[in-house]
């Protein structure tokens, strides 16, 4: 039992991770830039389509994520100059919609290139194997792999904003653009590299996603809602809060689906138990947000977004 | 800006259009097209209730199809229970989706921002997968009406035109009670909170139970729309609390024109036109109705109604269009243009 | 300044005023399914299959010109109905065929049969069709929803297997599912697991399934809920362990995506493209001809309902307002279908065989699906008796 609650842990921190990627990214982009990018969960698609037709291509799980990785950031970067500079001076709600059209437009684009049916894809190998994290725990090493990524992106992402200049920049922009600007930075420039930065973490999350989950048009929304509960919970604006708030989405999530029925059996019927457990875990993390935003309305680490 | 008395033409105009449409479907042969403006009217009810709190409150609510839902569902359990009265049924629509904006709106309203869509949204998740795990009405298979709501020696929903004109009739009235309301007191105190809380609270008066109430009567509309949008398809299913549900909604205030509500109905009318004419077409629609959203939003900045307005001078839109923030750095507020005077 | 609204409407009106007389009278048939979005593929095997069964009739269905009419429903209940009000007021079908989705079918049938048009089903099989709510109007070429979960629970009950543990999505169709399976099978179910629609990640749910220990696993996931389910099942290792059946899961669409991932997974249903007869290898080869794909038990379905439509319209010689007689004829099921000959039961769902089948590299290299055996001969749905048809 305690051997299942670790693995169920583990399952959770990994979910997590994965949320963290792609909350890290969309959360930047909002404090920095304070646009709200609905499109992003398209750039996780693009980063999974691109990683398995480039492995496919060259033969090499690492040269292929490697293409693909740079792929999806050149998108990215082609999308911010092309469409989303115009949303930056406009309100949230057009931005919301606009990145909306977006997403229906990239849906639709990789149908007619890759066509309707998932993809075929697989894990290399070297890939495919077990570890030992602890005695009894068998975990799957790919998975164990996305947790250790995962924690590695979060401390350079750490390391990148306090200890570098392009970090310091950052922050300062994310304090005061105009004053920033009136320093004689280029902020289009600066704006176009964290984009840049949030499109590749997205692809990141999106590539690693691929051997796992279903990679199809569409696949994008399903991930994006939880991405979104995570960075309401966080605090929008700070990857502190990105992170925590991952974190524990990822666990509500996973240990209520493992959890909450058995638990829920103990004081219900059997029957009710069936109904209501699955019911309430599909619901847990829209719960957990409404109970963190009654509470502390502007998320766990609340920073603040400047025009 | 228009003058009010060519905008009144313009709208009387459109309304007479409307309300000959099953004059023309009769001509032509096609009792079809009742029943497509019928479907468009009632979502058009829909969009005006969404605009009356997005419009003019700011409030950008991502879970407004639950109360179509609530609404649905409402007429469909009495039904399913043999309560077929529809003075009963619709009442009870009312009530419940009220009190369903109610609890919502009492959580929500406190928010704003970002933060208010994703908590509109999360609960209109919570009531979709509630009604997915709810057997006894269908689950995600859905409910048939058994039959129509009932209304006695008044009007037989059965019969297609009659029921067309009573849809109508409820738009017009709820553009009406609209119109009224945000020319009224409550109603400029809720537009001056969205255009200026800071301002607002110093004269004195706190936005929140303005809000909530504004949020609670747009809730009970949109529940309107829920009864009669059962009525129409006979039948119900948690898909119609959908978030993506919310999203169309708020696509055709956003497309028609927000804060004028009778943008929200140009808006609804425009986009299930182009979906029916375009899914026919080709089976990738999708690829061009995202980027005529998008050119819609970017360009048409107030919607259609502005385009018919002569505004759409002003493509772009920046901070300083809206209504200044002296609180600095306070959260970028959501909200379109200033309402018409 | 343009009316938009008004331009709109007085354009649609115009275009359809504009449409052809029905002068030679074409068989019309309205053919609804998920052409957009994720299930789109779905949809695209059932029109690649309707098109190949109008090859395959010279493109005229009883003798007369045909005209299908597809229609999206997005996998959308309202849309269905909005879909089928179109094509029986708008486009005066004869025929609705089609439909994936139960809910979508349970709003769309009744609209259908009570306008006294025919409602030819070609997946949905939802029991309220087969039981309280059959219609002399409404037939179907594929199945009801519990019998292809009955025939695994019988399989597996012969088998004496024991210990199963049951997982499907929390919706009425996996319920259903569960629900037939326990209808044959009578032996210990470790545990009955419903997963939120539409979950990518099953991570959670495999550690339990390791934590419990059972002997079999028996599942129900449909479309991306599979691919993701048997992909994540095979890497954690439990599949060499705990073999896994399963319904509507391992399928031609998904096999190609997840291969050697549902290698040696077992299914039961009523067709498999390696079913030996002149109709399916006909249609299976052409469809690989023409298409590129091996057809999948949707688009058999479809074709069977094109045949169907042909054999009643042809046995009324061309008179498509002699309902009574098309009737009669369909319910004779005289027409060459694909999973060879069948009898229809009184509530006008097939009374057919069902296979237990097996996922293997077929002769070239690739995975596809073979049947092993026959589980059930002329096998009836669990609801007929709720019909009040005789016939």
């Amino acid at each position: 039992m305690i051997l299942l609650v670790l693995e169920q842990t583990l399952n959770g921190l990994q979910l997590g991770v994965m949320l963290f990627l792609m909350a890290a990214g969309l959360t930047l982009v909002f404090g920095i830039m304070n646009l709200v990018n609905l499109a992003h969960g398209s750039l996780y698609m693009v980063g999974a389509y691109l990683a398995t037709t480039f492995v496919l291509w060259t033969g090499s799980y690492v040269l292929g994520v490697g293409l693909a990785l740079i792929g999806t950031l050149l998108v990215g970067v082609a999308v911010e100059v092309i469409a989303l500079r115009t949303l930056y001076e406009r309100d949230h709600l057009d931005q919301v919609l606009a990145t909306f059209g977006l997403i229906l437009f990239f849906n639709e684009l990789i149908a007619v290139l890759w066509g309707r049916a998932a993809l075929y894809t697989r894990l290399p190998g070297w890939l495919s194997g077990h570890v030992q994290v602890l005695p009894g725990v068998r975990y799957p090493l790919y998975r164990a792999l996305i947790i250790a990524v995962g924690l590695l992106v979060a401390a350079l992402l750490w390391a990148l904003v306090t200890r570098t200049r392009l970090g310091m920049l950052i922050r300062a922009g994310a304090s005061n653009r105009t004053m920033v600007a009136a320093l004689g930075v280029n902020v289009r420039l600066l704006f176009t590299v964290v984009f840049g930065i949030g499109a590749a973490l997205a692809g990141l999350a999106g590539l690693m996603a691929g051997p796992i989950y279903a990679v199809q048009p569409g696949m994008g929304e399903q991930i994006l809602i939880q991405v979104f509960v995570v960075i309401v919970i966080g605090g929008i604006g700070s990857i502190r809060g990105a992170l925590v708030g991952a974190i524990v989405v990822g666990m509500v999530d996973t240990l209520g689906r493992a959890f909450l029925k058995p638990m829920l059996a103990t004081v219900l019927s059997p029957s009710a138990a069936d109904t209501a457990g699955p019911a309430i875990a599909s619901m847990s993390i829209y719960l957990l947000m409404a109970a963190v935003l009654a509470v502390r309305p502007q998320g766990l680490f609340p920073t603040e977004a400047r025009p | 800006m228009t003058s009010p008395a060519r905008r009144a033409v313009a709208i009387a105009a459109g309304l007479t259009v409307l309300a000959l449409v099953p004059v023309a479907a009769a001509l032509v042969n096609q009792p079809f097209y009742v029943d497509l403006f019928r479907r468009i009217l009632i979502f058009a009810i829909a969009a005006v209730s969404l605009d009356v709190i997005l419009g003019y409150g700011g409030m950008v609510s991502f879970g407004h199809a639950a109360y179509l839902g609530v609404g649905a569902y409402a007429v469909g359990v009495l039904t399913h229970h043999g309560v077929h009265n529809g003075y009963v049924q619709w009442s009870f629509a009312i009530v419940v989706s009220a009190l369903v904006a109610l609890a919502i709106g009492a959580v929500s309203v406190r928010t704003s921002g970002v933060y208010f869509i994703m908590i509109t949204l999360a609960f209109t998740q919570m009531l979709y997968y509630l009604g997915l795990s709810i057997e006894e009405y269908g689950g995600d298979d859905g409910m048939r009406l058994a039959a129509r709501s009932q209304f006695p020696g008044v009007i037989d929903l059965g019969n297609s035109t009659a029921f067309y004109y009573l849809v109508l009739a409820i738009l017009v009235a709820f553009l009406y009670v609209g119109h009224r309301l945000v020319e009224a007191r409550f109603g400029m105190l809720v537009r001056a909170a969205r255009s200026n809380e800071s301002r607002a609270r110093a004269v004195g008066f706190s936005p929140y139970p303005y809000r909530l109430v504004a949020f609670v009567i747009a809730g009970a509309m949109c529940g309107v729309a829920g009864a009669l949008l059962v009525n129409h398809t006979e039948y119900l299913t948690p898909e119609f609390m959908h978030w993506t549900r919310s999203g169309e909604i708020m696509f055709m205030v956003i497309l028609g024109g927000m804060g004028t509500l009778v943008g929200p109905v140009l808006g609804a009318v425009v986009l299930l036109l182009l979906e029916d004419v375009l899914s026919a077409w080709t089976a990738h629609w999708q690829i061009v109705l995202g980027p005529v959203l998008v050119i819609a939003v970017l360009f048409a900045r107030r919607g259609l109604v502005g385009l018919l307005d002569g505004g759409a001078r002003r493509i772009g839109g920046s901070a300083s269009d809206r209504g200044g923030e002296p609180n600095g750095g306070g959260a970028r507020r959501f909200g379109g243009t200033p309402p018409d005077a | 300044m343009r009316r938009i609204n008004s331009v709109i409407a007085l354009a649609s009106l115009l275009a359809l005023a504009a449409g052809p007389a029905l002068a030679a009278d074409p068989v019309k048939i309205g053919f609804i399914t998920s052409l957009s979005g994720p299930a789109g593929i779905i949809g695209e095997h059932m029109k690649n299959s309707v098109e190949l069964a109008l090859d395959h009739l010279g493109r005229k269905v009883g003798g007369l010109d045909v005209e299908v009419i597809y229609g999206d429903d997005q996998r959308k209940p309202d849309v269905g109905k909005q879909l089928a009000d179109e094509m029986l007021k708008k486009h005066r079908v004869h025929f609705v065929s089609g439909i994936i989705w139960s809910n979508v079918m349970l709003a769309v049938a009744p609209t259908v049969t009570q306008a006294g048009t025919f409602m030819i089903g070609t997946n949905a099989g939802p029991h309220e069709l087969a039981g309280k709510m059959c219609h002399e109007l409404f037939f179907t070429t594929s199945w009801q929803n519990d019998e292809t979960p009955e025939a695994m629970g019988k399989y597996m009950q012969d088998q004496k297997l024991t210990d199963v543990y049951a997982m499907a999505p929390n919706y009425a169709a996996g319920k259903d599912m569960i629900a037939g399976f326990k209808r044959s099978f009578k032996g210990k179910i470790v545990d009955e697991v419903y997963t939120k629609l539409g979950q990518q990640d099953y991570q959670a749910e495999i550690s339990q399934i390791r934590a419990k220990n059972p002997k079999v696993v028996f599942v129900f996931y449909p479309g991306d809920m599979g691919i993701q389910f048997l992909k994540q099942y095979a890497q954690s290792g439990l599949r060499e362990q705990i073999p896994l059946y399963s319904v509507y899961t391992v399928d031609e669409i998904s096999l190609p995506v997840v291969k050697e991932a549902a290698l040696g997974n077992w299914e039961t249903r009523y067709w498999s493209p390696d079913l030996k007869n002149d109709a399916n290898q006909r249609y299976v080869a052409d469809y690989r001809k023409k298409f590129g794909k091996t057809p999948s038990f949707y688009g058999a379905q479809s074709y069977d309902g094109i045949l169907l439509i042909d054999s009643a319209v042809r046995a009324v010689k061309g008179d498509l307002s002699n309902k009574k007689g098309m009737i009669a004829a369909m319910r004779k099921a005289d027409y060459k279908s694909t999973r060879g000959p069948y009898t229809y039961n009184v509530n006008h769902f097939p009374i057919q065989n069902f296979y237990l089948l097996r996922a293997v590299k077929g002769a070239g290299g690739e995975e596809e699906m073979q049947i092993q055996k026959t589980v059930f001969e002329n096998h009836k749905d669990a609801y007929y008796t709720e019909c009040g048809m005789k016939w």
